[in-house]
C-alpha cells in the first residue's frame, strides 16, 4: 500500500536534549491495522547514551524499553544481512553501522524512499525482489567440466573484477536513493543490473550466455535508463561501484550493437 | 477457515542447510517449498566467514579430515557421521564452484585453501573472509534458478505432529506458519516430509556472534514434540569476537598467520604452553580456554580482552584475502587492522548439539528431518572445528532434503530415539527444573487424517497466539529473555562450576513460571515483531534449560565443556551422547554411547594436544 508520508508533527529542526546523557530520537510511525497509528506521525525517544552505540542498539532500546509495537527489521547486527537499511538525518545508512555519536541530534529515522511503507520503518521488499529476479540472477554456464571433482578455472583478475559485484546485501538503498527508480516502476534499477554484470563478467559464464543477458539489460527499462547520477554509488554501505558497473554494462551493450534506448 | 498449503517436503528456515535441502528435495523430483521468517538473503549463514573444509587436493584425503573431525570432537562425534561428511564434502564443495560460486583462487586458476585450527592439511576453501555470503547467495540463485516456492517472513510457530504415547511411533504432517506481514495463520501440509533448518540459539547468551534472529525455533519446536535434543551442552565459544559488539573476527586471520598477544606482548598460546605445537592454530576451544585463563591472570588488556595482530601479513595480503575484516574492525570497533591489533575475547559462537539425527537427516519421528546447526548428527562432538560448519550444512542438507523426498540413501548406521543403546541418567537433577510450561504442541485433533492434524494445530497455536495478545500484564518478553542470556553468560560459559550451572538452572525455572504471564503489547497483525519475539523467547527458555541440565549432568571435561570439579576426560564414564527429553512437561536426560565405528576401524580416543 503507497503511504502518504506526511505528518503533522515534522520534527524540528535543531530542537535540543535537555539531558546530554540521553539521545534524542525522532522515529517515524505508521501501521494501517492500528488505529491511532493509521495517520503517520513521528515519536520521541530519549535513550540512555552509551559510547559506541549505533542507531539499531538505539532504536532497540527504544522498542524494549519504551514502545513494543515499535517496528524495524534487524538480525546480524553486522552489515551482512542487509536488513535494517533506512533513512537516518535523511541519509541511506543501515542502522548497525551507524553510530549514534557521529549524528547531529535529535537524530530522525524514518524507512527508506520510494518503497512503500508496511509499518514504521518497515518498507515493501517485494517489488526490488522482483527486480532482481528479472535479470535471471543465478550461473549459467554454456558448458561444466565432467568430472564432478573438478573445478572451473577462473582467473585471480577476473575473480578481482567481480569481487565487488558479489558483496551485494540487498539492502534495497540504491533503488531507494534512485530518482529514476522512482520514475520507473519497469526500471530494472542498480543492484539488478550489478547482478546482471556479476555473472556477464564471469569468464566462467560463456559468450552465449552474455549475449542473451546484454539483450535482457539493454532494453526499456534497463541500462540506459540509467542517467550517471551516482546516488546509487555514494548509497551503497558496502562500496560497490554501481554506476561504474551500470557504464560497463552500456559499453557492452554498445558493443553488441543492440538497440538503444 | 485458515488456508492450508500443501507441498511434498516442507523445509523450515531458508539458510545454507534450507536452501541445500530444498535444492536436494527438488533434484529429486518433488514439489518443495522454502518457509522462513526472514528472507533466505538475511540467513544467518551469509554471516559466515572463513570457509568450507573439503579434502579437494592431492596429499589430502577424506580420511585425513574425519580424523582431524573426529579429534576436534574429542571423540564425541559418530564415525558414520563423520565419514558421510569427509567423504561427500569434496564433491559438493565442487557443486558449489560449478553453481558459480566466486571462491578465492590460486594464480591458475583453481580455488585456494587456507590452514584452520585443528587441521592436518590447509583445506579450507574460502572466498575472502565471506564465505558464508557467498555461499547463501550462490546457494539462493540455485533455488530461484529452479523456480522453488519460498515463503518468506512467514514465522513457523508449531509442528503439526500426531500424539501416540511414544514420540518413535509420531507423524509428523507439516507445520503452522504465521505471516509476518498480515498476521494470518496458514497450514503447511507436507505430503513427503518437513525438514527443520532454522540454524543456532545463540541468542541464549548475551555475548554472541548469533543475529537476533538465532533463537533455537526448529530446535525448541521439535523438543517439544518429543525429539531429543542431543549434545546441548557443548557450545562453541569462538575465541576471536570483537569485545563491543560480539561480531566475529574470522579464524582465518589465524590461518593467515595472524598472532594472538596478552598484555605483556607475550605470543601466549606457545609461551605459556597451551598449544606448543599449534600456537594460534589450536581447536577453538583450547584458544578461548587460554585467552580467558590470561586474562584472568591479569595479563588481559583492559581486563577484558586480548589483541590479535595481523599487521605483519602485510596490506596486499590482507586486503586480497581479509579484507570483511578490516570492514567489520573499523565499522564494529573502531580499530584500524592495517595499523594496530584487534582486540577480541571469546564470544558464543556454535552450538553443537541440536536435533538429534541420523546421518540421512531422519529423526525417530516419522516425516520429520532436520539439517545444519539445529541438529546433532553428530559429526562435532564435543568441540567443531573451524570450516566445518558449512560443509555440513550442504552435506546434510541435501541429504535431509534427498531423504524427505524419498530418494534412497541407504539405510543409516546411526539409531534415532531411545533405542536398546539408550542409558539412564543416574545424576541428581534440580527437581522440576522444567514444569509451568504451557499446553504442549502434540496432537492429533482426534483422528490421523493429515490434513486434520495440521487444522488441529492451527487451532491450537491460534489459541495461543490469541491468548499472548489477550493478556494484559506488564511484564515484556525482553525483560525475560535478557535474564536468560545473563545467568547463561554468567554461569554456563566457557568456565563451568556446578554453584553456577545450578543457579542458572534455578533462574531458568523462574523465568519459565514467569513467562505464563508475558503479554503482547502490540496489538497490530502488520509486522509484529512484539508477538514473534514472545514467541522466540519461549524457544529460548528451552533451549538454554536443555543446555544447563547436559552440563550438570556432565562431570568431565571434554572439548568445549569444562567443569571446574573433574578437570579429566572420562572416557570409562563419559564417551557417551547426553540427550534431553520433553517428557509430560518435564525434561529428561538419558545417554547414547558415541560410535566410534568408523569403515576402516575404530577411532580410538587418544590424548588431544594441539
Amino acid at each position: 500500500m503507497s503511504v502518504d508520508r506526511r505528518t503533522d508533527t515534522e520534527p524540528e529542526a535543531g530542537a535540543e536534549t535537555q539531558d546530554e546523557n540521553l539521545v534524542e530520537l525522532k522515529v517515524f510511525r505508521y501501521d494501517p491495522d492500528v488505529e491511532e497509528k493509521q495517520k503517520p506521525r513521528y515519536d520521541e525517544f530519549l535513550i540512555p547514551r552509551e559510547r559506541g552505540m549505533s542507531v539499531l542498539e538505539a532504536l532497540i532500546e527504544a522498542r524494549d524499553r519504551f514502545d513494543p509495537s515499535l517496528t524495524f527489521r534487524h538480525s546480524c547486527r553486522q552489515a551482512i544481512c542487509g536488513s535494517d537499511a533506512m533513512l537516518i538525518n535523511g541519509q541511506h545508512a543501515l542502522a548497525c553501522k551507524t553510530l549514534v555519536e557521529d549524528l547531529a541530534e535529535p537524530i530522525r529515522v524514518e524507512p527508506l524512499a520510494h518503497l512503500d511503507v508496511e509499518k514504521d520503518l518497515v518498507v515493501e521488499m517485494e517489488h526490488f525482489y522482483d527486480q532482481m529476479a528479472a535479470v535471471e540472477p543465478f550461473f549459467d554456464p554454456d558448458e561444466l567440466p565432467d568430472d564432478a571433482l573438478t573445478e572451473q578455472r577462473q582467473s585471480p583478475e577476473n575473480r578481482e573484477q567481480i569481487k565487488l559485484s558479489t558483496r551485494c546485501i540487498w539492502c534495497a538503498s540504491c533503488m531507494s536513493s534512485c530518482n529514476i527508480a522512482a520514475g520507473d516502476n519497469e526500471y530494472l534499477g542498480p543492484a539488478s543490473i550489478n547482478m546482471a554484470y556479476r555473472f556477464l563478467m564471469d569468464e566462467r559464464e560463456g559468450e552465449q550466455r552474455g549475449a542473451e543477458r546484454i539483450e535482457h539489460i539493454a532494453d526499456d527499462h534497463g541500462v540506459w535508463r540509467c542517467q550517471t547520477q551516482f546516488s546509487c554509488t555514494e548509497v551503497c554501505p558496502k562500496d560497490i561501484p554501481l554506476t561504474e558497473h551500470i557504464q560497463a554494462l552500456k559499453r557492452e551493450a554498445a558493443k553488441k550493437n543492440l538497440k538503444f534506448w | 477457515m485458515a488456508q492450508i498449503h500443501t507441498h511434498d517436503v516442507i523445509v523450515v528456515g531458508a539458510g545454507g542447510a534450507g536452501l541445500m535441502a530444498a535444492i536436494g528435495a527438488h533434484e529429486a523430483g518433488v514439489d518443495v517449498a522454502l518457509v522462513s521468517k526472514l528472507h533466505p538473503v538475511r540467513s544467518h549463514t551469509g554471516a559466515a566467514e572463513g570457509g568450507i573444509n573439503a579434502a579437494l587436493r592431492s596429499g589430502d584425503s577424506w580420511d585425513l579430515h574425519a580424523q582431524d573431525t573426529m579429534k576436534g570432537s574429542d571423540y564425541l562425534g559418530d564415525a558414520p557421521a563423520v565419514e558421510t561428511l569427509c567423504r561427500d564434502a569434496p564433491e559438493d564443495v565442487m557443486q558449489l564452484e560449478h553453481w558459480g560460486m566466486p571462491f578465492s583462487r590460486e594464480e591458475d586458476g583453481t580455488v585456494s585453501q587456507r590452514p584452520f585450527g585443528g587441521l592436518s592439511f590447509p583445506r579450507t576453501t574460502y572466498a575472502g573472509a565471506e564465505t558464508g555470503h557467498h555461499l547463501l547467495h550462490t546457494l539462493y540463485q540455485q533455488v530461484v534458478k529452479r523456480g522453488i516456492r519460498v515463503y518468506d517472513e512467514w514465522f513457523v510457530t508449531r509442528l503439526a505432529v500426531t500424539d501416540e504415547e511414544n514420540p518413535t511411533d509420531r507423524v509428523c504432517h507439516g507445520v503452522v506458519g504465521y505471516d509476518i506481514a498480515t498476521g494470518e495463520l496458514a497450514g503447511f501440509h507436507a505430503t513427503g516430509g518437513v525438514v527443520i533448518a532454522t540454524g543456532g540459539p545463540g541468542q541464549v547468551y548475551d555475548h554472541t556472534t548469533n543475529a537476533v534472529s538465532c533463537t533455537g525455533d526448529g530446535a525448541a519446536m521439535a523438543y517439544r514434540v518429543g525429539v531429543p535434543l542431543q549434545d546441548m551442552e557443548f557450545v562453541q565459544f569462538h575465541p576471536t569476537t570483537l569485545p563491543s559488539t560480539g561480531v566475529l573476527i574470522s579464524e582465518g586471520v589465524r590461518g593467515e598467520g595472524g598472532i594472538l598477544y596478552n598484555s605483556e606482548g607475550e605470543r601466549f598460546m606457545f609461551e605459556h604452553g597451551y598449544a606448543a605445537n599449534s600456537g594460534e592454530l589450536a581447536s577453538r576451544d583450547v584458544v578461548s580456554r587460554a585467552e580467558l585463563t590470561e586474562i584472568a591472570a591479569g595479563r588481559g588488556i583492559e581486563d577484558e580482552y586480548v589483541h590479535l595482530d595481523m599487521r605483519h601479513l602485510g596490506e596486499e595480503r590482507i586486503t586480497d584475502r581479509l579484507e570483511n575484516i578490516l570492514h567489520l574492525a573499523e565499522d564494529f570497533e573502531g580499530v584500524d587492522g592495517l595499523e594496530e591489533p584487534m582486540p577480541v575475547k571469546p564470544g558464543q559462537h556454535y552450538e553443537m548439539g541440536g536435533i538429534e539425527t541420523d546421518e540421512n537427516g531422519a529423526t525417530c519421528i516419522d516425516g520429520l528431518y532436520a539439517a545444519g546447526e539445529c541438529a546433532c548428527v553428530s559429526v562435532h562432538g564435543a568441540n567443531r572445528l573451524g570450516g566445518n560448519a558449512l560443509p555440513e550444512l550442504i552435506v546434510f542438507g541435501k541429504r535431509a532434503g534427498l531423504a524427505a523426498a524419498g530418494a534412497d540413501l541407504g539405510a543409516a548406521r546411526i539409531d534415532t530415539g531411545r533405542t536398546h543403546r539408550a542409558e539412564p541418567c543416574d545424576s541428581e537433577l534440580p527437581e522440576a527444573a522444567g514444569g509451568q510450561a504451557e499446553p504442549e504442541v502434540v496432537t492429533d485433533g482426534g483422528t490421523t487424517e493429515p490434513t486434520n492434524v495440521v487444522e488441529a494445530a492451527i487451532a491450537d497455536e491460534k489459541d495461543r497466539i490469541d491468548r499472548l495478545k489477550r493478556r494484559d500484564s506488564d511484564l515484556h518478553h525482553s525483560d525475560l529473555r535478557n535474564r536468560i542470556q545473563r545467568t547463561m553468560t554468567d554461569n554456563v560459559n566457557v568456565f563451568r562450576t556446578e554453584a553456577g550451572i545450578r543457579a542458572a538452572l534455578d533462574e531458568i525455572r523462574d523465568v519459565r513460571a514467569a513467562y505464563a504471564d508475558v503479554s503482547v503489547k502490540d496489538p497490530s497483525s502488520t509486522f509484529n515483531t512484539d508477538l514473534i519475539q514472545t514467541i522466540e523467547t519461549r524457544n529460548v527458555i528451552d533451549i538454554a534449560e536443555t543446555i544447563a541440565l547436559g552440563a550438570l549432568a556432565r562431570e568431565e571435561f571434554r572439548g568445549a565443556h569444562w567443569r571446574e570439579q573433574f578437570q579429566e576426560r572420562d572416557d570409562d564414564e563419559w564417551l557417551k551422547h547426553t540427550f534431553v527429553s520433553w517428557d509430560d512437561g518435564q525434561p529428561s536426560l538419558w545417554y547414547k554411547p558415541a560410535i566410534l565405528e568408523g569403515e576402516a576401524g575404530r577411532y580410538e580416543p587418544k590424548e588431544r594436544s594441539y
